[in-house]
């Protein structure tokens, strides 16, 4: 049975843009990036929206829906109000290309700014022993798929638009935590994370975790062992005296 | 002459799935400035969509595996169609990409020893696939891309090329637009690495993205190099069937390795009907045998639901034809009744998200609903088995986009392992070539303005056709007569039709302008297709047998003239013509592995 | 790597972002009336300086009782001249931990800070430093409280099973059970703290090479991620067993004997 969704599409560019109204007939099973894919074959052939998979794998489809950051692939139509208008609007904190498309660069500029993996040397028969225990934490980390939704939704960044020069986001503190507990990593990113990466900006209201389609928790698992670590450095004097005592670093093997 | 964006650099590399990627990270470790093109965002690439694993003879789990019995699975597999040299270098080499991407940071899962995990999958007789739960190309195009952001690559994101640019015989370059601005650009190099994946956007039903449109394929027909076996397309045998709107997407070959079986309406495990003489050897032939060789190999044959994925497809397609298939067109595919639920989330958790989010279905208690779908181009540009170069110099291919290695059918997991062995040779052959190129790298005058030209044409005011239909028209064709089953009949329709297209497709309209205009970029993007769905067309009219992903209802058996030739695609003017052309003789070491 | 990406400017933000119509302020304003609900009592009930002791129950905002001129002192730390209600002494240590909190940290700030009130509304303030400077960066001395907070688990598990000992010997009341399960709700509380989770085994990068700080780890990982609704059922704990014990202490109403 055919039904008729009404979209209510911002469209524009940098230069400023509008909501447009669209009647668009959908059947059960679609999600809301299919209606957008009907709308664009049939009266909006110019609409710019990314997706790739369409699968929740890869990312793409970002945008806001009735006001919330999700991926377009994953939000079911028989998910939403139906009777109601739905809004689509692009990311908000990314600077508008067209449409529903976003200038993420930011989000590049910021994976050059970390620090490699550096796994000390290969055993001599070329394989690395790690647990499965020993990995366990950094695979969930590994599940991101770089949708940047945390990176929308997180209030730093999205209400304070010049804090991108001091905050990584949580994407990023999602990798770092990824590097920081890499059970072969060598490197210490805990003071670049304290000085320029703008740790200390989040203040753990739990929206990234909230908006992730990969279900991580962010900040359970990644941006507040990280606080605590950059505590073990600088702010945990005991720890500070026991490392002197024993002459042994703050991070521990 | 107007003035174009233009960018200089040594190495080329078209496309950032794990063939770009890997190939640029080569290329620049070899000294060449390297630049990276991708089509979508960097990481969005369809090698995020690979779940299973990566085929490599590491013998973590098997210590009885090694690259003599990967190599022999491999043209077993491949119905001995392949490039048996390329055969052998992959499987002598995977391992070591493995263990190179671990030390860029990757984390695959584990065994009790701490080394790195491996599953089973169709066609391989020992457990060998290096995975990461169901989430292998993510991992790997992850590690890839951290790693290459290291290493100086310059990346130009979201950037459509349409045409390679020559000099003389040598490619010099490459022009295509900006997707966001619209704004064409010209990138001159000494040497270019074709990874632009496949061409799966030809079929209605398919696992593949938008940017699977043969843009490598045709760009590289056109400047003179051969394609071979595009007859032999791969159809995955398990997508989604419903909710009508997913269909086609990807369900991992991992929930059979993993267990999962196939039945068909009445509960029966119709694999054991499908057992073909090629595999009865090392098949099982009873449920009993085949549910103990999970864990006990040695004197056990392997579950018929493992055979490689041609002969799965089939089955299914038979068994529905049939009207033995379950209630929206498909079979079942059921791990519920097999694994508890603990270990199906842990070893598959992106499929039972898939499942649960788009179609309301709990796979660790309601079996999936699946059938084929299009999903992989065994054949491609013809690459030399050493250094992926094409008949054309300066050009080099890996990845999907290059043909040879998988030759009628690929296995599952020697995708990831292709990308990775041969997007590293590419990358190092192409670095060494660009040494060698010295002087200018010139462009004749008046290309670049009739390239710029022909791609502004749907612009024009006259046009009358929708892209998004024509496209839609093509997919159809190509589903219902150039599907897993072919007849001559059919096969000639489709090669009617798709001429049909062509013509249509120069009177192409879009509406708006070309900042980030999806509908231009179809119309752009569909001129590779069109040829590319040609391409496959007309060599599966040629190939009269049946053979790995090629499969012919007039024709049902293999035949054995056929078995010594792969078809060979050329282009003739604006036409295509195939022929067939020996393969080359196999050394008698490498036929002894055969056996066994 | 150099990205080579097309620049945008940005549009202004509120010309493109339709808000969320669905009742986000719900829970922001449910958490302001709880949390200062908690507050005003707590304030109210450490400054009143009485009934806080009915034998043998000592309420958990006065233990443990460090002043000479507590009902039932433990260790009279401080002498004569405190005059002032014993809470005082020890109120803030439980409320700093809770202060510092991770998980109240996120409730305080969406819902009296709105900063954010909710995901995808708009933050309240013009300028944001988060805890990056003064004061909010002293939120890092969490894991002190943690550490301080372990003694007086101590002494509320002493005052629990202390409240077995009536004066006419040994027994059980509902206010025993009363205390027990407060004793159990804190340590709850205090053990699926995100520090606590740290210092036991978060902090190690091989677990295989730890295998008991990695059970520990795993164990209070388990608690951890139920620490928001611990930390709601504790807090509601630690009021309803002080009122318990102050409608003893008044004679509002009569303890239960039940042995």
């Amino acid at each position: 049975m055919a039904r008729v969704a009404k979209l209510r599409i911002w469209r524009g560019d940098a230069s400023g843009g509008q909501l447009h109204d669209y009647d668009v007939p959908w059947e059960e099973g679609m999600v809301l990036l299919d209606v957008l894919h009907v709308l664009q074959a049939t009266q909006a052939g110019d609409l710019a929206v990314r997706w790739n998979c369409k699968a929740g794998k890869c990312g793409s489809c970002s945008a806001e829906v009735n006001g919330k950051p999700r991926l377009m692939c994953m939000t079911r139509m028989s998910s939403l109000d139906t009777t109601q208008p739905i809004t689509v609007a692009p990311m908000k904190t990314f600077p508008v290309m067209r449409d529903l498309v976003t200038d993420v660069s930011f989000n590049f500029e910021m994976a050059k700014r970390v620090p490699a993996f550096k796994p000390p040397p290969r055993p001599p028969d070329g394989k690395y022993r790690m647990m499965q225990e020993d990995i366990d934490r950094v695979q969930e980390f590994h599940k991101c798929i770089e949708c940047f939704l945390c990176q929308d939704v997180c209030h730093v960044i999205r209400d304070h638009p010049e804090n991108k020069k001091v905050f990584a986001g949580p994407r990023f503190f999602v990798r770092y935590a990824a590097l920081e507990m890499h059970p072969l990593d060598t490197n210490d990113r805990r003071e670049l994370l304290k000085e320029q990466m703008g740790l200390g900006m989040c203040n753990i209201t739990k929206c990234c975790t909230e908006v992730c389609p990969e279900g991580i928790k962010i900040t359970d698992n990644a941006i507040i062992p990280l606080k605590e670590r950059v505590v073990d450095e600088f702010f945990d004097p005991v720890r500070w005296v026991w490392s002197k005592v024993t002459g042994g670093g703050s991070k521990e093997g | 002459m107007a003035e174009y964006e233009t960018h200089e650099h040594d190495v080329l590399v078209i496309g950032a799935g794990g063939a770009g990627l890997r190939a640029a990270i080569e290329s620049s470790a070899h000294g060449a400035d390297t630049a990276l093109i991708c089509k979508s965002l960097l990481g969005k690439a369809h090698t995020v969509m690979a779940e299973g694993g990566i085929a490599a003879a590491l013998g973590n789990v098997w210590p009885d595996d090694n690259w003599k019995v990967h190599f022999r699975d491999t043209m077993r597999g491949g119905k001995l169609l392949n490039n048996w040299r390329m055969a052998q270098i992959h499987a002598q080499e995977a391992p070591d990409r493995v263990l190179e991407l671990e030390e860029w940071g990757a984390l695959f899962d584990r065994t009790k020893d701490g080394l790195i995990l491996q599953r089973d999958f169709g066609g391989h007789r020992y457990a060998r696939l290096a995975h990461v739960g169901d989430r292998t190309g993510l991992e790997m195009i992850r590690t890839l891309q951290q790693h290459a952001v290291h290493k100086g690559i310059t990346v130009y994101m979201e950037c459509t090329l349409v045409s390679l640019l020559k000099d003389g015989d040598r490619v010099c370059g490459a022009f295509g637009y900006w997707r966001e601005s619209g704004k064409f650009v010209v990138f001159k190099a000494k040497a270019v690495v074709l990874a632009t994946g496949g061409i799966g956007k030809a079929w209605e039903f398919t696992s593949n993205s938008w940017e699977y449109t043969g843009d490598g394929v045709a760009m590289a027909l056109e400047a003179g190099a051969d394609l071979i076996d595009m007859e032999c397309y791969q159809f995955h045998p398990t997508g989604m069937v419903w909710p009508h709107s997913v269909r086609g997407i990807l369900v991992t070959e991992s929930v059979r390795g993993d267990g999962g079986v196939l039945r068909n309406s009445s509960g029966r495990r119709f694999m054991f009907d499908y057992i073909p003489e090629f595999f009865k050897k090392e098949t099982a032939d009873s449920e009993a045998e085949a549910d103990r060789w999970y864990t006990e190999k040695k004197n056990n044959r392997r579950p018929p639901e493992l055979l490689p994925r041609d002969e799965v497809a089939r089955a299914i397609n038979s068994e529905v034809k049939a009207g033995r298939g379950s209630p929206h067109g498909g079979v079942f595919l059921d791990i519920a009744t097999r694994r508890d639920p603990e270990t199906i989330k842990r070893r598959l958790p992106s499929m039972y998200h898939q499942f649960k989010e788009l179609a309301d279905v709990d796979i660790t208690t309601t079996p999936m609903e699946i059938g084929p779908t299009a999903h992989y181009m065994n054949g491609g540009v013809r690459v030399d088995g050493e250094g992926s170069a094409t008949a054309v110099p300066g050009l080099f291919a890996a990845g999907e986009v290059a043909g040879g290695l998988h030759g009628a059918n690929r296995l599952g997991g020697n995708s990831l392992s292709d990308l990775l062995v041969f997007g590293r040779r590419a990358g190092a052959y192409a670095a060494d070539y660009a040494k060698s190129v010295k002087g200018p790298l010139p462009v004749a005058a008046g290309r670049l303005e009739a390239l710029a030209r022909e791609a502004l044409a749907p612009f024009d005011p006259g046009g009358t056709e929708n892209p998004y239909l024509l496209h839609q028209e093509l997919q159809r064709t190509m589903q219902s007569d150039v599907g897993i089953i072919r007849t001559e009949h059919e096969l000639r329709r489709a090669v009617e039709k798709i001429g049909e297209l062509r013509a249509r497709l120069k009177r192409v309209r879009v509406e708006g302008h070309r900042q980030f205009n999806p509908g231009w970029h179809l119309a752009l993007d569909l001129r590779s297709l069109l040829v590319c769905a040609e391409a496959v067309a007309r060599a599966a009219i040629e190939r009269k047998e049946s053979r790995g992903g090629h499969a012919r209802d007039d024709h049902p058996k293999p035949d054995p003239a056929f078995a010594k030739v792969n078809m060979v695609v050329r282009k003739d003017g604006e036409a295509l013509r195939v022929s067939a052309e020996p393969i080359g003789e196999m050394p008698a070491e490498l036929k002894a592995l055969l056996e066994g | 790597m150099s990205a080579v990406a097309p620049q945008a400017s940005p549009t202004p933000i509120a010309a493109r972002a339709p808000q969320r119509v669905d009742a986000w302020w719900v829970r922001p304003v449910l958490t302001v009336i709880v949390l200062a609900a908690f507050v005003v009592y707590a304030t109210w009930a450490g400054m009143q300086n009485a009934y806080y002791w009915a034998d043998p129950y000592l309420s958990p905002f006065y233990s443990p009782c460090l002043a000479a001129n507590c009902a039932h002192s433990d260790v009279a730390l401080f002498g004569d001249w405190w005059k002032w209600s014993p809470a005082i002494l020890i109120l803030w240590a439980p409320g700093g931990f809770r202060l510092t909190c991770y998980y109240y940290r996120k409730a305080y700030y969406r819902a009296f800070v709105w900063a954010p009130p909710a995901c995808a509304v708009p933050d309240a303030r013009a300028k944001y430093y988060g805890e990056s400077r003064f004061p909010l960066i002293l939120q890092n001395v969490h894991r002190y409280f943690f550490y301080l907070s372990i003694p007086i688990l101590v002494f509320l598990w002493w005052d629990a099973f202390r409240a077995f000992r009536f004066a006419d010997g040994f027994g059980m009341g509902v206010g025993t059970l009363v205390l027990l399960a407060n004793a159990a709700l804190l340590s709850l509380y205090t053990l699926s703290c995100h520090s606590c989770r740290h210092v036991c085994g978060g902090g190690v990068d091989r677990f295989s090479k730890h295998p008991t700080r990695y059970r520990l780890w795993k164990r209070l990982t388990v608690l951890n991620e139920r620490h928001s609704q611990i930390a709601w059922v504790s807090l509601f704990g630690v009021a309803l067993t002080d009122l318990y014990v102050r409608l003893v202490a008044m004679g509002t109403i009569h303890d239960l004997r039940l042995f």
